[in-house]
């Protein structure tokens, strides 16, 4: 059960999980490179940051941030499981996160196609364009995490629900997708 | 030129200062690091493996001398950091009668516009005695001016004015060259200042031949480009009055007061929408496209220029 | 080095077999442990995707080399006569390029540090081995990019990509550069998430952080800078790639963005790195003097701690690269301060290791030669950082020789002269056999002064006021030049040395016993080469790191 060069199971346990949260804390620092040049956008057009953010749809992100809430409480309660050995719930668990992992890319999916219409996704010069380029790319960015968190969920729920190891890693990759989110949302949508 | 050069030119008293900091500091690098080479090579010798020598009661560790060895060289460094940060404040605050000249940087030339509106490029001519003050301008990319007979240097960037002062004392002409990388031809975009006595650039001043002084110049574009349309005294438009404007206070409408310098006249007629006036409409049209940062220059003395209508103070509104 | 026995295997009845047949630990060893391309391609062994680093490592090593012999051999005349402008900026883009990302970063880690570090620390292997392949394979297809961007047109932004140049101006190949860049920095990040966890949790019983070899420590301390300082480069040359193909622009002035924001971001990242790219170096040092000396390197806890201080302060100091940029006179006084901070732990490593020397029992073998080389260079290559450091003076210096000089003098006077001490200290154990020791003595000395005549004269040039990334110049500097291309040339010799009487000894040097340089340190207690897993039983520690008996004889010998 304890593969090379390992000697203890808990040993390998520990230094999986210690390398999942060394790999979630470079995807901190990479997000965190974006969340500096909001800051150092805020910081020198404050009054036009805030009105760029007032153009944002409050609500719809609002209710992707409850999506990504929900899944997390989901994924945190398939670990539980996946700990007291009942593999189907910990299936069934991810799948539900998973889908709403997709739920989230449709909303933001629809949220894009709104702003196209509105004709908000390439202002011309100014605070307004540095602030939508930096949306996209930023939720863009997310987005994409969330794609590849939402395959690894489905993926383990199919193939590897029994490998606690597995389980757990995967799960603390979507809570960081979720966190990340957790900031990204006031940050874009909520400057006051 | 006689021999092989090993140290530039001095043009100026700074340039000297910078370099008795430089050899002084050089002396204190000196003293920290030969006591490794020295020591090495003689115990290398001394305890060579084989070799008898008196190896009783060798140390691994010694605290105290850890810590002074890490803290007395840093102490001695601290007192050059004072002198060069002191240096490089000075560097900073401009005297208020220095002799303004506007630098525009492209890939890969130097425009020079002196106040009087003559022109040069790649070449400056300018007097010693007196401070100068380069406002640095790029079209492009970021460059950066350097004169190292004068010891200085500063980046250009696009989208926003930066400055360089000095005050030279000895006649003569001297390498100026662009020391941030720029594109394909930034290894020639380089020229000369030519350092003179005032009566010599006082004639050259006159043989340089202009029609307009920098602002009359100003005050041309002013009309031809439309400024006069909105900010006029007839204007039909509502829009912020220039005259007095250099210098003092302007409210903004999102409340917050800026002071108009030479940075915020340049911003409202490139980027018009980022900064509006209180009271006013947001309808003034951007010259991004159309102004080139020289002319921008002569606008920006243009306004610089305008008499005050009231007295100093806040700028009330119309 | 003791006197090597000759291989009691070799046939008696053949006076010219000088041991050329294999000894029974040489069968026995990860080299001979599956002969397919797959065995290597595919292998998790630590030791063997050290190998194919060193190979890959190698490779673009001289890549960039030929692109330095292009610059140093255009410098020779005032006019630039061998290549064109846009040319000549290409070949020092590239230069950079490869030599930061292909070359300097993996070196010492993904070579040695692979190789020794699980074998100091007493396990079988790094914590996620399959990791440490795909690494691999990321940095090579990172490197295929980077050729391909080479025979594309290449790329002339300088390597550090300032906007707006790179992002709107610029005609060569920027975002596939941006791309390569992007991907080699995801095997940086591997290696360091490896080399964290596997220090962490696969010391062997015993093997307390106390008692760990001090390469350890440095290379602990690297790894932390991988993870936490290469994503700001990925998100940084993602945008740059985002501003020049669909024109989102936050550094583009015309937008309103700012040109010194992609500053601070690739600052934030390029000056940690270049700690990344010395501390492996300062770790191997520790070893070749510890090793040359017979003696434990003195102050092991101020030495550990240095590393890990250079780490941490490594990320305060990135705006000391934009003094003349624009930033403030505040932030330039603050960053200039934290620069002189950051050099203390240096010199504290450097006074140690010269007392380590102290009644000491030392071995002019090459080992010590490229050490000793190490610290000549590094000691004046770092106080130049000082100068640099120092406010005013960069406003003179800045941009110009001054500073190629000081960052070659620690890059390759530093890394370079490290990577070629460690690969003449551990050749035996990778390899098994030994090498002709005058030979590396002889590329030592060759380093040394070839170093020193091709670097120094470029700090006068620098002082005297020729910018960086210049072809073209004042011909009265003509002479400086031509020394400085003079001295590359022999350095170029010296680093072609070693393919000769390294790749002889695989063939025909001695066998190695395990434990050559009679040093200590767990990799000398298995045998040369190393067996696929390393321990036959786990090793069990209780005694210090470096444990040489402290007092001897007078006049004993070692």
């Amino acid at each position: 059960m304890v593969d090379q060069p390992y000697s203890t199971a808990p040993q390998q346990r520990e230094a999986a999980t210690m390398g999942m949260f060394v790999f979630l804390g470079t995807e901190i620092m990479l997000f965190g490179g974006l969340f500096a040049v909001a800051l150092g956008l805020r910081l020198a057009h404050p009054r036009e940051f805030i009105d760029a953010s007032l153009q944002l749809h409050v609500w719809i992100g609002a209710v992707n941030t409850a999506v990504l809430l929900t899944s997390s409480a989901l994924v945190a309660l398939a670990v539980h499981a996946a700990r007291a050995h009942q593999h189907r719930a910990t299936s069934i668990l991810f799948n539900s996160a998973a889908v709403l992992g997709v739920v989230f890319l449709g909303l933001k999916a629809f949220e894009y196609a709104t702003e196209y219409r509105e004709g908000l996704l390439l202002p011309p010069v100014g605070v307004q364009r540095l602030f939508m380029d930096l949306y996209l790319v930023s939720t863009g960015l997310h987005a994409l995490h969330v794609t590849v968190g939402a395959g690894l969920l489905a993926a383990v729920a199919a193939f590897a629900p029994r490998r606690p190891l597995l389980v757990e890693d995967t799960g603390l990759f979507w809570h960081l997708v979720d966190a990340i989110w957790v900031f990204l949302y006031p940050v874009l949508y909520l400057a006051r | 030129m006689s021999g092989l050069p090993f140290w530039p030119h001095q043009a100026s008293a700074y340039s000297g200062e910078l370099d008795r900091l430089a050899i002084a500091f050089t002396v204190l690098v000196v003293l920290l690091s030969a006591p490794v080479f020295f020591l090495m090579v003689v115990f290398a010798v001394k305890y060579r493996r084989g070799r008898a020598a008196n190896r009783r009661h060798p140390v691994n560790q010694r605290v105290g001398l850890e810590i002074s060895w890490a803290v007395i060289p840093f102490a001695a460094i601290v007192v050059f950091y004072v002198w060069a940060t002191r240096l490089y404040f000075e560097q900073h605050h401009p005297p208020s009668n220095a002799l303004e000249i506007q630098v525009v940087a492209k890939q890969w030339m130097w425009k020079f516009q002196h106040p009087g509106g003559q022109r040069e490029i790649n070449e400056l001519h300018v007097p010693i005695g007196r401070p100068i003050l380069l406002t640095l301008a790029s079209q492009d990319v970021i460059h950066d001016l350097y004169v190292p007979a004068l010891r200085l240097k500063q980046d250009v960037v696009p989208g926003r004015y930066t400055s360089l002062w000095f005050n030279a004392d000895t006649v003569g002409s001297y390498r100026l060259e662009c020391s941030q990388f720029c594109g394909a031809d930034h290894a020639v975009m380089g020229g000369y200042v030519h350092l003179m006595s005032p009566s010599d650039y006082a004639r050259w001043l006159e043989q340089a031949g202009i029609d307009m002084s920098l602002a009359s110049q100003g005050a041309a574009l002013f009309r031809t480009r439309g400024c006069s349309g909105c900010h006029g005294a007839a204007a039909a438009v509502k829009a912020p009055k220039l005259e007095g404007l250099f210098g003092h206070e302007v409210p903004l409408s999102d409340g917050t007061v800026v002071t108009a310098d030479e940075q915020y006249i340049r911003d409202s007629i490139l980027m018009p929408h980022a900064q509006i006036a209180a009271g006013y409409p947001d309808i003034m049209p951007t010259f991004q496209n159309v102004l080139g940062e020289d002319d921008v220059l002569k606008l920006v003395a243009y306004i610089k220029s305008l008499a005050a209508e009231p007295p100093s103070g806040p700028r009330s509104q119309p | 080095m003791t006197d090597v026995p000759a291989n009691k295997h070799a046939n008696p009845h053949d006076i010219r077999d000088r041991g050329l047949s294999e000894t029974p630990e040489q069968r026995a060893s990860y080299l001979r442990a599956g002969h397919t391309l797959r065995s290597w391609f595919l292998t998790t062994d630590h030791k063997r995707i050290a190998l194919l680093y060193l190979v890959a490592v190698t490779f673009f090593f001289f890549v960039g080399g030929i692109a330095a012999a292009l610059i140093r051999i255009d410098l020779l005349t005032p006019q630039g006569d061998l290549l064109s402008n846009e040319g000549y900026n290409r070949a020092f883009t590239l230069h950079g390029v490869i030599m930061v990302w292909f070359f300097l970063i993996p070196s010492i880690p993904n070579t040695f540090g692979n190789f020794l570090i699980p074998l100091m620390i007493g396990a079988k292997d790094l914590a996620f081995p399959r990791l440490n392949l795909l690494g691999w394979y990321i940095y090579v297809i990172g490197g295929m990019f980077t050729l391909f961007v080479l025979v594309a047109g290449g790329v002339d932004t300088g390597w550090t990509f300032y906007t707006p140049l790179s992002s709107m101006f610029a005609h060569g190949q920027v975002v596939m550069a941006a791309t390569a860049v992007f991907i080699v920095g995801f095997s940086s990040i591997l290696t360091g998430l490896n080399f964290i966890v596997t220090i962490h949790k696969l010391r062997c019983p015993g093997m307390t952080w106390g008692r760990l070899p001090l390469f350890v420590w440095s290379h602990y301390a690297t790894s932390l800078i991988l993870v936490l300082a290469t994503p700001v480069l990925s998100i940084t040359l993602a945008l740059i790639a985002a501003e020049r193909l669909f024109g989102l622009g936050v550094f583009d002035p015309r937008l309103g963005g700012d040109p010194l924001l992609y500053q601070h971001l690739f600052w934030f990242y390029s000056h940690p790195a270049v700690y990344i790219m010395v501390l492996p170096a300062l770790g191997v040092v520790s070893e070749l003097i510890a090793a040359a000396a017979r003696k434990p390197v003195f102050g092991y806890w101020f030495v550990a701690g240095s590393s890990m201080a250079i780490a941490a302060v490594g990320f305060l100091v990135w705006g000391h690269h934009m003094f003349v940029a624009g930033e403030s006179m505040y932030a330039g006084a603050v960053f200039s301060f934290l620069s002189l901070v950051v050099a203390v732990p240096s010199a504290v490593k450097v006074y140690n290791w010269t007392a380590t020397l102290y009644k000491g029992q030392i071995a002019i073998d090459p080992p010590f030669l490229f050490a000793a080389s190490f610290i000549g260079l590094f000691v004046f290559g770092g106080l130049t950082g000082l100068v640099l450091a120092m406010l005013a003076i960069d406003m003179h210096v800045h941009d110009t020789y001054f500073v190629i000089a000081h960052f070659h003098y620690i890059m390759v006077g530093g890394t370079v002269s490290a990577y070629f001490g460690a690969l003449h200290f551990w050749w035996p154990k990778m390899f098994g056999r030994t090498y002709p020791m005058v030979w590396g003595r002889i590329m030592a000395l060759l380093i040394y002064l070839g170093f020193n005549l091709t670097f120094f004269p470029q700090f006068i040039l620098g002082y005297l006021g020729m910018p960086r990334r210049y072809h073209v110049y004042p011909p009265e500097w003509q002479v400086w030049n031509v020394l400085s291309s003079t001295g590359a040339s022999i350095l170029g010799i010296a680093y072609v040395l070693p393919f000769v009487y390294l790749i002889w000894s695989l063939r025909y040097g001695p066998p190695s016993p395990p434990n050559p340089w009679g040093v200590t340190g767990l990799e000398w207690t298995v045998p040369s080469p190393p067996p696929k897993e390393n321990f036959a039983e786990t090793p069990v520690v209780d005694y210090p790191a470096y444990n040489y008996p402290l007092e001897l004889e007078e006049g004993a010998r070692g």
